[in-house]
């Protein structure tokens, strides 16, 4: 079983360009354009791990690691944030919300595996 | 560029030969898309008299023009006998009416000699060349120069 | 498989989108109309841009976009207010983003003093210093493959850190396994893990949200203590965690590596179902420990509600964007030509089938009938694929409104509608320049400067009101503007100067209004830079006409004028009527037919030179015969000329077209004649017809152009 990877990304240049990476990497990829997209998917998806953007329109990302943390299902699913900035405290923020990582964009894809694979058992 | 299966020597060129209003010419077997019978074509306004008008060629509309009437020469009998070859120079496709294909030739690149200085200017200025064969004088003519007038139109 | 040039390619489509999104944002909020997310997705939209610009490194274009961002972000938190200046400094920066997106398109350099100076007039009018920045800005692709370099184990020495390392209860709702940190500890060298279970409470007390375990590893590695801590970053601050480092030149240890972290991985869990067997209270099943539990969803019977998982929260499938999927659009016009085939191919059915014995039963006429239904729903699902809102379009003009009215001195604002209104790509792509045009137009010459217009009693601010609809199976497009309307007096001057009419015409105010569109004629004294450029409105014409449209134009003196576009839906397939002319087989738009009649000879009068007129029902319009238009003959023969098609040319009025023979009425499929020829006067397009033959079809407006000596305006004595 390759890993499974809900991808969260109200940009389309974004969700292509971690569509290819990711399966490139041998994951599976379901992909959403935004935290509400995103539940949605959730059931069927079923992932090992959730990758999101933070600003995003409808139900941004904190919204969406807060839904899925309080949530029935897939409550304790490692989440990575995705984001542009370096800032301690969106990280710090993130980390609050629930989160369980982040990964500074623009990312190469050697990073974005290996940090996947930190959080998760694959 | 040169399609294989035509001229494996890169120094041979290969020309399909033709006869219109009692003059023997070729053009660069590159240039030719298909060889065709005689149709009907839809005339088109105020063109020039060497535009016998447009014909359908599988879903594409080809104008097609009279060599012989383009070169200045006499006229040729309009026959169910004449034939069409359709030539492609960029991306432009079009017809040429003549009167019978007569030969594809196998020339080498020194086969190709100036045109000589009989020719009218009109005719001149639209041959690449002559190839002499068996006696014959035959005009390489120089497809590209036949339609010098659409490229104002097609602006 | 999407390759990179691919991915860029996206990603300039998605700029397109975002740079529209962003401009049509910032107006919102320039006039007021903004919901609460507006300068979010404002916001959001720059900052999307930034991020892709970033994974194709195109430094200049996240350069800008991250110090306009950053004005925004101040907006957005309320550190900036949306004032009038400011929002035009936004506007103007979000112009010139669009110029860079696109110099990036075209894989040129954009100019960088340009880039400059328009983020630092931005930034001065945010109040900022320019360029400055509260953090050090980098952004460079973030190395993270330090401690992750499983391959340097082969160096003997080493040191040896001894962690202990107690996991606070929130880092496994986080989703975190405390199993994968001690992992990618033994990944770092040889490491002996120790579980301390001392805090495991009594059976009863057990919370399955609380955390009870902590380690204590003694880690042998090559690796610097940076690195050590680097595994722990993520849960920094959300554990207990001592790093101590306590020999500097340890030995490798000979304990194997595996042996090692098998011990690791396999402590927590026997731990964990320990304790689950031993809880008292069925009716909640404890949760595992995690790292058995991340994909067992378990949720108690009494907490399953319908609306899981976001509590709250609106379905999100009703509101949902609607599922889309981009084609290539060469595959879209690969199924327009297929359909044109089809169209043909059943044209020829028909012609066989009416010739043959099996005419004119009843079955064979209904699949002949449903065939036709069948083939045009294909034909229409086609067409609405191919179909788009005008939005993106109108959107462009707001733009041309700024700078226009800028340039001009004149104050002006863009009011549209009907931007949900769709139509054929490819029109929406040509339409381009000539709107372009006409909105200069308007602004340039239409409008009055601010102080006229107050002294007239008008708003300062002068109105472009840019519309779209639908109307009997076309599309209409409307500019107005509430300027001063067509100076008809000097327009006719004009004209007469130009040597375009004789100074004895008799024009009615249409006709004069029609003059406008005469090539070479520009009512501007001087050539204006903005709409001038040598461009006249003959240009705007011959553009939509090339695309089988019309323009027209109709003025209030003071009021302002309005100009007219009416365009088909669709470039592939049109209702034509099929008729004879000379021997020839030709086609007319249905849309422009008004009648078809045969006159009695006495309705047709003779106006000097060659030029004549039909009485019809009282109205005198000018007869043209069709064969003798296009060189086909120069007289007409007995039998010849006798029918006539009526057909409208927009504001011109109608004319009366003479043919030979009607033959039918069909749809055709069109054809274009630039490709292999070029274009014709006259001559819309072509088309082929069921027997395989070409048919041209005719343009009825420069069919008019073509008869007559003097194209335009029409000479029409009026009869009313």
């Amino acid at each position: 079983m390759s890993l499974r990877v809900l991808a969260v990304d109200d940009s389309l240049t974004m969700r292509e360009m971690l569509r290819q990476t990711l399966s490139e990497a041998g994951f599976n990829v379901v992909l959403a354009e935004d935290g509400l997209d995103a539940l949605d998917r959730l059931p069927e998806a079923d992932p090992d791990l959730i990758l999101t953007d933070l600003n995003m329109p409808r139900m941004d990302g904190f919204g969406l690691i807060d839904a899925v943390r309080k949530g029935e299902i897939s409550a304790r699913v490692p989440i990575l944030v995705l984001t542009t900035e370096s800032a301690a405290t969106l990280k710090d923020k993130a980390r609050s919300a629930g989160a369980t990582g982040w990964i500074t964009k623009p990312f190469d894809e050697k990073s974005l595996v290996s940090t996947i694979r930190r959080v998760t058992a694959m | 560029m040169r399609s294989s299966g035509y001229a494996t020597d890169p120094d041979i060129r290969e020309l399909v030969a033709f006869r219109t209003a009692g003059q023997d010419f070729c053009i660069d077997i590159l240039s030719v898309r298909e060889i065709r019978g005689w149709s009907r074509p839809a005339l088109l306004p105020h063109a020039p008299t060497y535009v016998q008008g447009v014909i359908n060629l599988r879903g594409a509309v080809v104008p097609i023009l009279d060599l012989a009437r383009r070169l200045g020469l006499e006229p040729i009998e309009n026959t169910d006998r004449n034939v069409i070859i359709v030539a492609a120079i960029q991306s432009r496709i079009f017809g040429l009416l003549v009167e019978a294909v007569t030969d594809i030739l196998s020339v080498p690149a020194t086969g190709v000699q100036p045109t000589p200085d009989l020719a009218s200017d009109i005719t001149r200025s639209m041959l690449k060349g002559v190839v002499v064969q068996e006696e014959r004088l035959i005009r390489l003519l120089d497809v590209g120069q036949l339609l010098p007038q659409f490229e104002d139109a097609a602006a | 498989m999407v390759g990179f040039s691919d991915l860029k390619e996206i990603f300039f489509v998605e700029a397109d989108e975002l740079l529209s999104a962003l401009e049509s944002g910032l107006r919102a909020i320039q006039t007021g109309a903004e919901g609460g997310d507006t300068v979010n997705a404002v916001f959001r939209a720059v900052h999307s841009i930034k991020g892709g610009a970033g994974a194709f490194d195109l430094k200049a274009l996240v350069g800008f976009a991250h110090r306009f961002e950053t004005v925004l972000d101040d907006l957005r938190g309320g550190r900036l207010q949306p004032e009038s200046a400011l929002i035009n400094a936004l506007l103007h920066a979000s112009d010139h983003l669009a110029d860079m997106v696109g110099a990036c398109r075209q894989g040129l350099e954009t100019d960088a003093e340009a880039d400059e100076r328009v983020i630092v007039q931005l930034e001065l009018q945010a109040g900022r210093l320019p360029g400055a920045e509260e953090e050090g800005f980098t952004f460079e692709p973030l190395p993270m493959d330090g401690p992750f370099s499983f391959g340097d184990l082969g160096v003997s020495t080493g040191q040896t850190f001894l962690i202990r390392f107690r996991p606070h209860a929130s880092v496994y709702a986080s989703g975190h396994d405390p199993a994968l940190l001690l992992r990618d500890l033994c990944a770092l060298g040889t490491a002996e893990v120790t579980l301390d279970m001392a805090d495991l409470p009594q059976a009863g007390s057990f919370d399955p949200g609380q955390s009870y375990l902590g380690w204590s590893i003694a880690l042998t590695t090559t690796s610097s203590a940076d690195e050590v801590h680097k595994v722990f970053e993520f849960i920094d601050g959300a554990c207990a965690l001592e790093i101590e480092l306590v020999d500097r030149e340890s030995p490798p240890s000979d304990q194997s590596l595996f042996g090692a972290s098998s011990q690791t991985t396999l402590a927590p869990s026997p731990g964990g179902s320990e304790k689950a067997s031993l809880l008292p209270t069925p009716e909640r099943p404890p949760l595992p420990p995690p790292a058995a539990s991340r994909n067992l969803a378990a949720p108690s019977p009494a907490e399953v509600s319908p609306t899981a998982p976001g509590k709250g929260v609106a379905p999100a499938s009703n509101n949902g964007p609607r599922p889309t999927i981009r084609v290539d659009i060469d595959r879209v016009d690969r199924l327009v030509d297929i359909l044109g085939e089809l169209v043909i191919h059943q044209a020829m059915l028909t012609e066989a089938i009416e010739q043959s014995p099996g005419f004119g039963s009843v079955e064979v006429d209904r699949s002949l009938d449903q065939l036709r239904q069948l083939s045009r729903q294909i034909q229409e699902s086609v067409m609405a694929i191919r179909a788009q809102p005008v939005k993106p379009l109108f959107d462009r003009m707001h733009r041309i409104v700024r700078e226009v009215s800028m340039a001009a001195g004149k104050s002006a604002r863009l009011v549209t509608e009907g931007e949900a209104t769709e139509v054929d790509k490819t029109i929406i792509e040509r339409l381009a320049d000539p709107l372009t045009h006409m909105i200069r137009n308007s602004v340039d010459h239409g409008l009055e400067v601010a102080d006229k217009r107050i002294s007239l009693g008008k708003p300062a601010e002068g109105e472009i009101r840019l519309s779209a609809a639908h109307r009997s199976g076309r599309i209409v497009i409307t500019v107005q503007d509430d300027g001063a309307g067509i100076d008809r007096e000097k327009v006719r001057q004009v004209a007469i100067d130009k040597g375009l009419i004789s100074p004895l015409l008799e024009l009615s105010p249409q006709e004069i209004d029609a003059l406008l569109f005469l090539p070479g004629f520009s009512t501007a004294s001087e050539v204006s830079n903005l709409s001038g450029r040598g461009v006249g409105m003959d240009v705007v014409r011959s553009e939509i006409t090339g695309l089988g449209g019309r323009v027209g134009i109709t003025s209030q003196r003071g009021q302002g004028t309005i100009l007219t576009i009416s365009l088909p839906l669709t470039l592939a397939v049109l209702d034509g009527m099929v008729f004879d002319v000379a021997g020839q087989t030709l086609v007319l738009p249905v849309s422009t037919i008004i009648e078809t009649l045969r006159p009695d000879g006495s309705l047709r009068h003779s106006l000097g030179h060659s030029d004549s007129v039909l009485d019809v029902r009282g109205r005198c319009l000018p007869l043209i015969d069709v064969g003798t238009a296009l060189g086909f003959r120069t007289s007409l023969s007995q039998g010849e000329g006798e029918i006539v098609v009526v057909v409208e040319r927009g504001d011109e009025g109608a004319i009366a077209l003479m043919v030979d023979g009607i033959r039918d009425q069909r749809q055709v499929v069109i054809k274009g004649l630039e490709a292999n020829y070029g274009q014709i006067p006259g001559i819309a397009a072509a088309t082929v017809l069921g027997d395989g033959s070409v048919a041209l079809i005719l343009d009825p407006n420069d069919l008019a152009a073509v008869a007559n000596a003097i194209p335009r305006p029409p000479i029409q004595h009026a009869a009313e």
